[in-house]
């Protein structure tokens, strides 16, 4: 269902390739899974949604008060470097280092976050 | 466990503790990084060790899952013997790392992350030994990236090396996995 709404999809994001960006998710995928919470938030709705708002899951004080809204542009910073675009986060990884790479990701999260496999999830 | 000798005297006894004892070595690190210029390290956490207990928390609570997750994957009763003693060999791998984690955390000074009483795992798409074996070639995946995600980030090098003997065994894991599944199993020269 997912990959049909995506081979459809427009480009999203700088230009982003949607499908790319589903394999590199795939990198997400020991913390974050889309419409539940593992040891990281779940991702369901999560384009303008307010960092660290997702209820009943346990965020560091730094993404709770950093208040960031995540659209596309606050995704690249924080993909690329997140413990240095944000110190104190939670989310111990390295990142995306590269910017293409990050463009596909986010046209991924884009589509894939107001999905219908996110549909009564999106944890609002 | 030779990873855990790394560093010591000729001669040091191969253990755990040795792994972890040397913690001297870590401020001395951070202050040549902020001589040389490079402050990346630096700017990551309040302290070196602050930062590296982060980063293994955030190991160790990937690692409890994937504990939970092979266990459910063991209770299913959709995993032929030789596949479900696979999972259980697994699921010990994961438990070692998850005990060598938290001891590192400890003796950090940090409080070691705790495992969930429950975990959100989607159930309903598990319906055959090979739902399982993709669910499981998942999580492992995702376990080699955050593992490859982390090494740069640690202060302490011993440290690294260990994530590093980490990713290597979550990576066997996952290519035994998608062999399973009748996959290629190694797909790519690099893991990224
Ligand atoms: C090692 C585990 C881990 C990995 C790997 C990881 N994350 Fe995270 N992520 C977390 C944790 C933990 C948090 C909560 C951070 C906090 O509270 O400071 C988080 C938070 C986030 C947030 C903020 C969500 C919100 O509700 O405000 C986004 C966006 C995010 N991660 C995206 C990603 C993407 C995309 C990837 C893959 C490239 C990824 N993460 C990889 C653990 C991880």
């Amino acid at each position: 269902m997912l990959a049909a709404a995506l081979a459809c999809a427009p480009l999203h994001g700088a230009g982003g390739d949607a499908s790319a960006g589903e394999a590199i998710y795939a990198r997400c995928a020991a913390c974050h899974a889309l419409a539940y919470d593992r040891s990281g938030p779940r991702h369901c709705g999560l384009i303008g949604r307010r960092a660290g708002s997702v209820p009943g899951f346990a965020y560091s004080e730094a993404m709770r008060r950093s208040g960031i809204v995540w659209d596309a542009p606050a995704l690249d910073r924080f993909l690329a470097d997140p413990m240095r675009t944000l110190p104190g986060t939670s989310m111990a990884y390295a990142g995306i280092a590269d910017a293409g790479e990050r463009a596909d990701l986010i046209a991924f999260l884009a589509i894939a976050t107001a999905s219908a496999a996110c549909r009564g999830s999106a944890g609002r | 466990m030779s990873f855990l000798t790394i560093g010591g005297a000729p001669g040091a006894p191969s253990t755990r503790r040795s792994f972890v004892v040397r913690s001297g070595a870590l401020l001395s690190g951070a202050a040549v990084a902020l001589l040389a210029g490079r402050d990346a390290l630096a700017a990551r956490a309040a302290s070196p060790a602050e930062g590296d207990v982060r980063v293994l928390n955030a190991a160790l609570a990937a690692e409890f899952e994937a504990v939970a997750a092979y266990g459910l994957g063991v209770a299913s009763g959709l995993l032929q013997p030789p596949v479900r003693a696979l999972a259980q060999t697994f699921q010990g791998h994961h438990r070692e790392h998850a005990d060598l984690l938290a001891k590192t955390v400890a003796r950090l000074g940090g409080a070691p992350a705790a495992a969930k009483a429950e975990y959100a795992f989607p159930t309903e798409s598990l319906a055959t030994q090979a739902d399982v074996l993709r669910f499981a070639a998942k999580l492992e995946q995702g376990a080699v990236s955050a593992y490859l995600g982390a090494v740069p980030l640690f202060a302490d090098r011993d440290l690294a090396k260990a994530a590093a003997s980490i990713l290597g065994d979550e990576a066997m894991h996952w290519a035994v996995l998608r062999q399973a599944l009748g996959e290629v199993p190694v797909p790519s020269a690099f893991v990224a």
